[in-house]
């Protein structure tokens, strides 16, 4: 009796351990198609086709955002503190969209220039109340952690 | 491990420790509710909707250890044949996957105005509503077979197959770029959240966990019952003939 409980244990360890095995193969192989978006040094060395849509992600560069004339086009530049590349769009953006902060457009590169369709708005981990963030900046004391950079391609 | 598997005893234990879980609860909601959703304060980027945080981690937190419980469960009674694990894995199922909806109805209420969508196809989304099909699929599977055994012991295994989802869950948003965000408590440095979200945020996480407990000992119980009387009816079946 005990030895077939050993033999059950024995088999469910090993069929574990094929089944995280096959897993993290999977995982690995198919690691391109499980990100979200891309990093604009990703972008830059291996160029998606053009007219293809994909989906640019980083931080949007302090000091580069600017408002075109018509009043909803906004443009601003995208960067992994690597490589940033110039984003057009014509919309609302999200509540959260700031300089310093993540962001994630979707749309299509024409001309060196990403034309987004869609800009959404990327929350990084730090939360603390305004009240100490505003004494923390007075303070010349402001250093929450800088938001999360893309993970780009080894 | 052996002493639980008298449901007699189990009853018994299941009595005992219930109205503890239900003390527990009833006092970590009532003060994380009033901490979390008056006493704290709104984030300085996003404003009073981060209260929707207090509801959201710890049911995703739940969402996963509630499967994790299954799985062990289902792991216990298959290979020790223990009458009793596979009825806690049947318990634990409906409740973790409760709190695997909360989990994606309140990420979906906080994305909408923060990130400016509703649900996108990230790694950690889509991961989670994986999580939800395989308690869907537990569930289903579980009561297919006439013979509540046979579909105790096939919905076991998924359980542990399905296993290997939780830490995909988990470290999605570290593997792959995602738009959800990475961890701000378990993480190597200190947690990025300040102590007065953090405290609101604890009391609410031990008064949800209590609720699971509380929650899993009443199903616990009530499928125990339900056993014995199955085991009684077919004895009186067999007495008449």
């Amino acid at each position: 009796m005990r030895l077939r409980k050993r033999q059950r244990l024995m088999a469910l360890g090993l069929g574990l351990l094929g089944l995280g095995t096959a897993t993290v193969l999977v995982l690995n192989a198919f690691d391109d198609s499980l990100v979200f978006f891309h990093a604009p040094t990703d972008v830059m060395t291996t160029p998606p086709p053009p007219e293809r849509r994909f989906r640019l992600g980083g931080l949007v560069e302090e000091g580069s955002v600017t408002r075109q004339a018509d009043g909803v086009t906004v443009e601003f530049r995208v960067t992994d503190t690597v490589t940033s590349l110039p984003v057009r769009f014509t919309g609302v953006l999200p509540d959260l969209f700031r300089e310093g902060q993540g962001v994630v457009a979707e749309g299509t590169m024409v001309a060196g220039v990403f034309m987004a369709r869609d800009v959404l708005a990327r929350h990084d981990e730090n939360y603390m109340p305004k009240e100490v963030a505003d004494a923390l900046k007075a303070a010349g004391q402001f250093k929450p952690d800088p938001p999360a950079l893309p993970r780009t391609r080894p | 491990m052996h002493r639980y598997a008298n449901p007699a005893r189990t009853l018994r234990i299941v009595s005992a420790v219930y109205p503890w879980t239900v003390g527990v609860t009833v006092l970590g909601l009532s003060i994380g509710l009033v901490l979390a959703l008056m006493l704290s304060p709104a984030d300085y980027q996003q404003g009073e909707t981060v209260r929707i945080m207090y509801v959201h981690v710890p049911s995703a937190w739940l969402a996963l250890f509630g499967y994790t419980v299954m799985a062990v469960s289902s792991a216990v009674a298959l290979v020790w044949r223990h009458p009793v694990a596979e009825l806690a894995a049947r318990a634990a199922a409906p409740i973790g996957c409760g709190f695997t909806i909360v989990c994606l109805a309140t990420g979906a209420l906080w994305g909408r105005p923060m990130w400016g969508a509703w649900w996108v196809w990230d790694a950690r989304l889509t991961s989670v509503l994986v999580l939800l099909f395989l308690y869907i699929g537990y569930m289903a599977l579980a009561d297919a077979f006439e013979d509540p055994e046979r579909g105790g012991k096939a919905a076991g295994l998924l359980a542990i197959v399905g296993w290997v989802n939780v830490p995909i869950v988990k470290f999605s948003v570290d593997w792959w770029n995602t738009l959800h965000q990475p961890a701000s408590i378990s993480r190597l440095d200190a947690p990025a959240i300040h102590a007065s979200m953090l405290w609101p945020l604890l009391t609410m996480t031990i008064g949800l966990f209590a609720l699971f407990a509380c929650l899993w000992m009443l199903r616990l119980r009530a499928e125990l019952i339900e056993r014995r009387n199955r085991v009684l009816e077919v004895a009186v079946a067999e007495g008449a003939a």
